[in-house]
C-alpha cells in the first residue's frame, strides 16, 4: 500500500478521535436543553447519514428506502420492550439483526436491478412496510406505540430528567458507524465497493464478487441504520408508522452524506454538522405556525448546495485524489 | 382511475424516461395545477373543464422556466449527476409546498360544484361517475396525440436525439436547452391537465402531491423508461391493480399491490413493462 494512503488513514484517525473528545466534552459547557437536543440529532443523523453511505455511497447502490431498516429498528425494539419486557438493549441488537436480514434477503432480487428502477424499489418497499405497519394492529397501527416511562435506568435505556446519556449514546453511534465506514474502507470489501460502484461489469470480469459485495454492503449498513432507529424511538418514547418509517427518514439521511460528499469518509459528518443544526434552526424559529417558511428556507437551501456543489462540501478541500485506493 | 393516473405519469415519463431527468418535484407540479383550477374556479367560476386549457399552458410555462432555471444546471453537474438530480427537483418541492402552505394555507379546499361533479351517467347498466369518465377521455386523446407527437413530428425526433447525443444534435443545428424547456413544458402541461381533472374529485392541499407522486414513478417504472406507450399501459395496469387490490385488502392497503406487481414486473424484466433502457 502506498505511504500517503497510509499516512491519510492514520491522520483521519487522529482527526475523528480529536473530534469524538471534543464532542465529548461539549455537554460540560451546554446545558441549555434545546441545543442538546439539536446536538443529539446532530449525532445521530452523523451515525445514519454514514451507514447509509456505506451502501449507497461506497458500493453505488443509492437507496431512498433505509426509513425501512430504520423503521424496523424502532419498532423491532419497542414490541419487545413493551410486549415482552425485553430490555432495549438486546431489542437494538435484535432490531440490527432483522433488518440485516431483511436487507439481504430484499438484496437477492433487488441487486438485479440497476439505476432509476433500483432506487423506486426501495422506495416501493419501504412505503410498503410503512402501509403494512399502519395496518398491524398488534403493532399498534397508525396509533404507534408509547414506550412506558418508569424513571430513569441504564438497563431500560430510558432518562426523563437528563438529555446527556442520549447524547452520549448518540456519540458513541456517530463513532462506531465512522469507524466501521474507516475500517472497512480500506479493506477487502472497500476495494471491491469502489469497484462495483464504477463499473460492476469490469469489477466481475476481474474476479470481483458483485452480488455478495453487494449483500455485505446492505447487511452492515441496515444493521447500523436499526441501531440508530432504536436509539431514536428510545429517545423520543413514542413512535407510529410515519415518524419512524416515513419516506423522508429516507432522505433526511442520504442529505447529509449527499451535501458532504457521498462516497467519502468524512462527507456525512460534515453534512450532518452543518445541515442538521440549520434544519433545527429554522424549524424552530419558522416551524409550528404552519406558515411553510421553514420549508421553503430548508428547501431553497437543498437546491443551492446541490447546485453549487454537486461533489459535496468535501470537494472543497482539495485533497489528493484517492489514488492510493486504485493501485 | 388509471387513465389518470396514465395521464400523470405520461407527463413524467416524457421528463423522466424520455429526458433522462429525474423530477421528484412532479407531484408539486400537480398540486399548482389543483390549486390554479381551484382558483380559477372560486375567483372567475370558470368550470374546471373549461379551465383545464388555461392550467395545461401555464403549467406549460411553469415547466419551461423550471428547466430553465434550475434543470439546465442540475443536468450539467459533472459527478453524481442522478443525486443532484434527484436532491435539487426535491429541494424545489419543499420550496413549492412551503409556498403553498405560505399563500394558501395548509386548509384542505375542494371545487363544491362544478358540471361534472357528484354526477354520474349510466353505461349499459354501470353507473359511472362522470368526472372520472372524462378524465378517462381527456387522457386517451392527449396520450394519442402525445403518442403522435414524438413519434411523427420532427420535435419528437429532436427530443429523443437529444437525449442520445446531445454533442451531436448541436451539429445539426438543435438547441439542446429549447428542446428540453420544451419537453419539460410538455411534460408539466400534461399533468396541469390531470390536475384540473382531479380538482374536481379531490380535496386540495398543499401535501396532495407527494400521495400521487410516487405512483407515478412506480407507472413510469412499470412501463419502463424511455417509453411513452409503457407509461399509457402502466397507468392503465396501475388503476386495475388498485381497484382489484381495494376488493381484496381493507382500502388503506391498496397501494400496496401496485407496490408488489411493480416489484414483480421489474424482478422478473429489470426494465420495465416496454422499457428500452
Amino acid at each position: 500500500m502506498d505511504k500517503n494512503f497510509a499516512a491519510r488513514r492514520r491522520r483521519d484517525l487522529i482527526i475523528a478521535a480529536a473530534l469524538a473528545v471534543i464532542a465529548a466534552l461539549t455537554p460540560l459547557f451546554v446545558k441549555d436543553v434545546v441545543v442538546q437536543n439539536i446536538l443529539i440529532l446532530t449525532l445521530m443523523y452523523a451515525g445514519l447519514s454514514q451507514s447509509w453511505n456505506i451502501l449507497s455511497g461506497y458500493c453505488g447502490q443509492i437507496s431512498l428506502g433505509h426509513a425501512l431498516y430504520f423503521g424496523l429498528g424502532a419498532y423491532t425494539t419497542e414490541l419487545l420492550f413493551t410486549k415482552f419486557g425485553v430490555l432495549p438493549w438486546f431489542g437494538m441488537l435484535a432490531g440490527g439483526v432483522v433488518s440485516a436480514l431483511i436487507a439481504m434477503g430484499l438484496g437477492y432480487p433487488f441487486f438485479r436491478l440497476r439505476g432509476h428502477y433500483f432506487v423506486i424499489a426501495t422506495i416501493v418497499i419501504a412505503e410498503i412496510g410503512l402501509l403494512l405497519f399502519h395496518n398491524w394492529e398488534w403493532a399498534g397501527a397508525a396509533m404507534g406505540i408509547t414506550i412506558p416511562i418508569r424513571g430513569d435506568s441504564w438497563l431500560k435505556f430510558q432518562f426523563a430528567r437528563s438529555k446527556l446519556p442520549y447524547f452520549y449514546f448518540a456519540l458513541l453511534l456517530a463513532c462506531v458507524a465512522w469507524f466501521v465506514t474507516w475500517w472497512l474502507e480500506d479493506s477487502k470489501w472497500g476495494f471491491w465497493w469502489r469497484a462495483v460502484k464504477d463499473n460492476p461489469d469490469a469489477a466481475e470480469s476481474l474476479g470481483v464478487d458483485v452480488f455478495n459485495s453487494k449483500m455485505g454492503a446492505a447487511a452492515v449498513s441496515a444493521f447500523l441504520v436499526a441501531v440508530g432507529g432504536s436509539f431514536y424511538a428510545q429517545f423520543v418514547s413514542y413512535i407510529d408508522p410515519e415518524s419512524v418509517m416515513g419516506f423522508q427518514f429516507s432522505l433526511l439521511m442520504a442529505l447529509p452524506a449527499v451535501l458532504g460528499g457521498i462516497g467519502t469518509l468524512w462527507g456525512p459528518v460534515l453534512g450532518a454538522a452543518i445541515l442538521i443544526p440549520l434544519t433545527e434552526i429554522t424549524r424552530f424559529k419558522f416551524g409550528g405556525s404552519g406558515s411553510g417558511v421553514d420549508l421553503i428556507i430548508y428547501g431553497t437551501l437543498i437546491v443551492l448546495i446541490s447546485l453549487a456543489l454537486p461533489r459535496g462540501l468535501m470537494s472543497l478541500f482539495s485533497r489528493p485524489k484517492k489514488t492510493g485506493a486504485t493501485r | 382511475m388509471g387513465l389518470l393516473y396514465g395521464l400523470i405519469a405520461v407527463g413524467l415519463a416524457l421528463i423522466f424516461g424520455l429526458m433522462d431527468v429525474t423530477n421528484f418535484a412532479h407531484g408539486e407540479f400537480l398540486m399548482i395545477a389543483m390549486y390554479l383550477s381551484f382558483f380559477l374556479f372560486a375567483f372567475f367560476a370558470i368550470d374546471p373543464l373549461l379551465s383545464a386549457p388555461l392550467v395545461a399552458a401555464a403549467l406549460f410555462v411553469f415547466g419551461a422556466v423550471i428547466y430553465l432555471l434550475l434543470v439546465r444546471f442540475a443536468m450539467r453537474a459533472k459527478a453524481n449527476a442522478g443525486m443532484v438530480q434527484i436532491f435539487t427537483t426535491f429541494g424545489l418541492a419543499i420550496v413549492m409546498r412551503g409556498l403553498a402552505q405560505y399563500f394558501f394555507t395548509p386548509d384542505y379546499r375542494s371545487i363544491p360544484q362544478s358540471w361534472l361533479g357528484g354526477k354520474t351517467i349510466s353505461i349499459a347498466g354501470i353507473f359511472l361517475p362522470e368526472p372520472q369518465l372524462v378524465g378517462a377521455l381527456v387522457s386517451i386523446v392527449a396520450f394519442a396525440g402525445l403518442y403522435l407527437f414524438i413519434h411523427r413530428t420532427d420535435f419528437g425526433r429532436a427530443l429523443e436525439a437529444t437525449r442520445e447525443d446531445p454533442g451531436a444534435v448541436a451539429l445539426v443545428g438543435i438547441d439542446k436547452n429549447r428542446v428540453f424547456a420544451f419537453g419539460w413544458g410538455l411534460g408539466a402541461a400534461l399533468v396541469g391537465l390531470a390536475g384540473a381533472i382531479m380538482a374536481v374529485f379531490f380535496y386540495i392541499y398543499p401535501d396532495v402531491g407527494a400521495s400521487f407522486a410516487l405512483i407515478a414513478y412506480v407507472t413510469v417504472a412499470l412501463g419502463g423508461f424511455g417509453s411513452v406507450f409503457g407509461a399509457f399501459a402502466g397507468g392503465i395496469i396501475v388503476g386495475l391493480v388498485e381497484a382489484v387490490t381495494a376488493l381484496v385488502l381493507p382500502p388503506s392497503l391498496k397501494s400496496v399491490g401496485i407496490y408488489a406487481v411493480y416489484l414483480l414486473v421489474v424482478f422478473i424484466r429489470p426494465r420495465g413493462l416496454f422499457g428500452s433502457m
